[in-house]
């Protein structure tokens, strides 16, 4: 990165950073924004549920790993170009799986994440009604 | 109450069988890999220009001319890469055709590792923006894929090459010729 | 000879802790034979608390002088570090942090065997066994496998230094925060289990625990607020809330602490939810400890990550099996004498108490269930993400009904109450969230779960509000202002994050100095850039004048910060504070062309997140200040009526 170049030099006065860092510029729209607000908008709330692929859980929108940028500026391209945030994320998902996506879908593999949260309903539900429902008369 | 004891056990069975997980996933070794779904697919249409002006670029064209090869992704800041360097030359000089992707990279600094390192490669394309790499599903460097004589991906070894590897990656290479 | 001063004194707290165990179980026993070793107990403890104290004390003396010949010194801390984050460097670190972590329990214990009087004696004793049983867990493990005070040798000439992310103030105090929090839902846990070996689960039960879990939860809320607002600033991306697995550890012992709170209260002053209390309050610990196995086993991948180590994830799994499942086994095998308790009907303050449990219950489900499922499905090979397009919405099915029920609960009465009663006030609130709904709709039509949010927003403030109509503010109890306070502030909290998630608005540009930048009703100027350095680091820093709808221009200095030992690069961002909202400014790098990347963010109402977050952490301590001197008071009473009742019996013997 240029500021670690930049810093590195002032203090030690050495062109070269030790650290394993790349000095090319970010992609174009990797921190830029598109002109079109509204488009701007999809691609962001695109971009905070795809997953950095080289951060510890972090979305692409509050990274700033190269890899990161270079994910965002194909989202904000590809959405700029008309493409939908369903597409792009699939665009995605065919290239690292679903783990690139913070939005589960349903799958064979992910189907209890959704079936979950019915039975949790019901058996609050359930317990609900032996709780509150049983006693009309309290008391006696 | 009867009802309570039953719940009761059930969440018993229900935290046990979490132990159980758990236990299980501490035994396993941490997979940090992000396996690429590309692999059996052929590869995406791209053009990259060369990395250095002595060499050709990369396009998909050059990779779909009926022989197998190595794509390795690299760049000249990446440590491991310097490490798999050895073994990158043991694979050319078993006969692989490896052609090389520079990740976010100057052409002096790729010529510079490659006089520092050695040059295994044919060809080598830059990717300044990623674009390849995410189009192959590989999540960092160093990358190396399988590409049968048809372009398509055949195998992808994630991380630098370790001289273990060398020979599943001829076999993995062998396999896609056929 | 310092650093093996604090062992021995930890190795003295784990056998008085076999001590106190075997003490409590001779007290629980009851039998004449054991009474002399059932008096050991409390002496046991005591003594506890002031070794492990002393044994924490040598760790933040290693750390204040920088004894390099101690391991965890040398590879948490430097010699130029400021000493504030010597000290905190302490306990940033795992072996460290389990030994404050023992400290506070051991005090806790001590706390308890000196002062507490309420419980039956053999329940007391039970209790003490118990905290002890699970103390012994924890010196096990800082002893055999997380050893603070481990030596180096040949000692390095200069320490690793402490993180520099964890190099904040607010990040130092943030994990302990936590830790005293878990450790009050240990105690708590204790008491349970006390209870149950007994078969004493009364109302005088939960009011011995009640404060305990007070407190408990007042430090989460304040850890879990304090760490969103770290990871707001310290990230440098304006986020206050990821659904990271670390920040799910942290919120799931608050989610099941604030269901204990509520339960507890039902039955201490009611004498219902027996059940209940007991479950939450083996759930309540059960998470802090899951939590705790979460983050430092390694076995999830996070922001937060510690360092992890598997072998520490085995011990502390083997805890957990121990602790939880043992408990709840005794659980099941006694739930049939845990009678069912006092009966209400639907429409009582019980009745809503029990739908808010079972809501948070479920929400708690939820994000285990989401946090848990990448590990599931990992064992089959399968990766997924789990993250908020799941959490947000699935939680809110749970969350929105109980907001409903939290501004009308505290309307209704104990036991049985009638509709009527509160019809009017209920349509009230009714009427003015739909005027909210349909206002800020009509005005601004913004996505459904912020418009949702504000609406309950608006309901659960006035909601909160109601308890104090027609009352006495002066004579009215601390407990009562606490609830209506930590009411108001979950309304607060709630505003902050629908406005802030429907109005934020985002500015990223390439600035040259001289730029003029826009983002919502906000102008800034890049004045300039220029290099500065601190002790550690070394920084470019921005000059960015910035003006709210044309006014007084303020100076603001986003820094992109470099530390040098370890390395590692932060970015310090700057905020201008209004009431209605919060400028975020970051500094990002320079381009080629030599312009600035500045980040800008206006995030309206933001800050009301936390300061909801403090309001109710302020209820909760208001609270506790309420039910201890409630507490105290009666004390002093019953020892008046006994010195009378001494008097008398001397006059009439004289």
């Amino acid at each position: 990165m240029r500021r670690l170049l930049l810093v590195t030099a002032l203090v030690l006065s050495s062109p070269m950073p030790l650290a394993a860092q790349d000095s090319l510029p970010p992609a174009p729209y990797a921190y830029q924004q598109l002109d079109d607000p509204e488009l701007e908008a999809k691609a962001t709330d695109l971009m905070h549920t795809l997953r950095c692929l080289k951060c510890q859980s972090q979305s692409i929108a509050d990274s700033d790993a190269p890899m990161a940028g270079d994910m965002r500026h194909q989202v904000r391209t590809r959405i700029a170009a008309g493409e939908s945030p369903a597409e792009v994320r699939q665009w995605l998902v065919d290239r690292y799986g679903e783990y690139v996506s913070y939005q589960p879908r349903v799958t064979a593999s992910t189907w209890p994440l959704f079936v979950a949260p019915l039975l949790v309903l019901l058996l609050a539900a359930f317990i609900l009604r032996g709780r509150l429902v049983k006693r009309k008369e309290p008391g006696k | 109450m009867k009802r309570l004891r039953i719940f009761l056990w059930v969440l018993v069975a229900v935290v046990g069988g979490l132990f159980v997980l758990f236990g299980y996933q501490l035994t396993q070794p941490k997979d940090e890999f992000i396996q690429s779904a590309m692999v059996g697919e052929p590869l995406p249409d791209f053009d990259l220009r060369p990395a250095i002006d002595t060499m050709p670029g990369l396009s998909k064209a050059d990779l779909a001319d009926g022989k197998p090869r190595l794509v390795n992704i690299f760049a000249s800041w990446c440590l491991p890469c310097r490490a798999e360097a050895p073994q990158l030359e043991t694979l050319r000089a078993a006969g692989a055709d490896i052609v090389g992707i520079a990740i976010r990279d100057r052409p002096e600094d790729v010529a510079m590792f490659l006089q520092l390192y050695g040059n295994p490669f044919t060809a080598i394309g830059a990717d300044d923006i990623s674009q390849v790499q995410l189009e192959l599903g590989s999540s960092g460097v160093p990358e190396t894929f399988v590409i049968d004589g048809n372009g398509v991906i055949t195998y992808q070894h994630i991380g630098d090459i370790r001289p273990e590897h060398v020979q599943t990656i001829l076999y993995q290479l062998r396999e896609a010729g056929a | 000879m310092i650093a093996e001063l604090g062992l021995v004194a930890l190795w003295l707290c784990a056998a008085l802790a076999g001590l106190q165990l075997v003490a409590g179980i001779a007290g629980l026993q009851g039998s004449a034979g054991l009474a002399g070793l059932a008096m050991l107990a409390r002496p046991a403890a005591l003594v506890q608390a002031l070794l492990c104290a002393l044994s924490f004390g040598v760790l933040l003396y290693l750390f204040a002088v920088t004894d390099l010949s101690v391991n965890l010194v040398a590879m948490n801390s430097h010699s130029d570090k400021p000493m504030i984050f010597k000290l905190s460097g302490s306990f940033g670190n795992h072996e460290g942090s389990m030994l404050l972590w023992v400290t506070v329990m051991a005090l806790a214990g001590g706390l308890i065997a000196a002062l507490e009087r309420r419980l039956p004696e053999r329940t007391m004793m039970a209790t003490l066994g118990a905290q002890a049983f699970v103390a012994l867990g924890f010196y096990a493990f800082l002893l055999l496998s997380s050893n603070p005070f481990e030596r180096l040798s040949p000692a390095p000439a200069q320490g690793n230094g402490l993180n520099p992310l964890l190099q904040d103030i607010g990040l130092a105090f943030h994990p302990p925060t936590l830790y005293f929090g878990y450790v009050g839902l240990s105690v708590a846990f204790s008491i349970v289990v006390g209870a149950l070996l007994t078969r004493q689960v009364t109302p005088e039960f939960a009011r011995v625990m009640r404060p305990w879990i007070l407190g408990a939860w007042v430090l989460l809320t304040i850890g879990i607020v304090a760490g969103s607002y770290w990871a707001y600033y310290e990230l440098g991306w304006g986020g206050w809330w990821f659904w990271d697995p670390v920040e799910n550890a942290a919120l799931m012992p608050w989610l099941a602490a604030t269901a204990l709170l509520h339960s507890a209260s039902v039955l201490a002053s009611r004498d219902a939810l027996r059940a209940w209390t007991v479950l939450l309050g083996v759930i309540a610990f059960s998470m802090s400890m899951l939590g705790t196995f979460l983050v430092r086993s390694g076995i999830l991948t996070s922001v937060h990550a510690f360092a992890v180590d598997p072998e520490r994830g085995s011990f502390i799994l083997a805890l957990l099996t121990i602790y939880i499942g043992g408990a709840l086994v005794l659980f099941a095998l006694r739930a049939g004498t845990v009678a069912e308790g006092e009966r209400f009907t639907v429409m009582s303050r019980e009745g809503a108490l029990v739908v808010n449990n079972v809501a948070l219950s479920a929400i708690l489900g939820i994000v285990l269930l989401g946090t848990l499922y990448p590990l599931l499905t990992e064992a089959f090979d399968v990766r997924v993400s789990v993250g908020p397009p799941y959490f947000n919405p699935v939680s809110a099915i749970f969350v929105l009904p109980m907001l409903v029920v939290l501004a009308v609960g505290p309307l209704l009465h104990w036991r049985r109450d009638s509709f009527a009663r509160i019809r009017p006030m209920f349509l009230a609130l009714v009427g003015l969230g739909a005027v909210v709904l349909l206002g800020v709709w009509l005005w601004s039509g913004i996505a459904i779960l912020p418009l949702l949010g504000i609406t309950l927003a608006a309901m659960v403030a006035v909601g909160s509000l109601l308890p104090l109509r027609g009352r006495n503010l002066r004579r009215m109890p601390l407990a009562v202002w606490g609830m209506v306070i930590a009411h108001f502030g979950v309304a607060v909290a709630l505003f902050g994050m629908a406005a802030d998630t429907a109005y934020q608005q985002e500015r990223l540009v390439a600035a040259n100095v001289g730029d003029i930048i826009e983002v919502g009703p906000w102008t800034g100027t890049l004045a300039g850039v220029v290099p500065v350095s601190g002790p550690n680091w070394q920084s470019i820093e921005a000059s960015l004048a910035v003006s709210y709808k044309g006014g007084e221009p303020i100076m603001t200095h986003p820094q992109a910060r470099a530390f040098w030992s370890p390395p590692t690069e932060t970015s310090e961002v700057a905020l201008v504070t209004r009431w209605n909202g919060q400028l975020y400014a970051a500094l990002g790098n320079q381009a080629e062309d030599g312009r600035w990347q500045v980040r800008l963010w206006w995030k309206p109402f933001v800050t009301w997140i936390w300061y909801g977050g403090l309001l109710i952490a302020l209820g909760g301590a208001i609270a506790l200040m309420g039910r201890l001197s409630v507490d105290l008071r009666r004390r002093w009473a019953q020892r008046k009526i006994a010195d009378r009742k001494v008097d008398q019996a001397e006059r009439a013997a004289g």
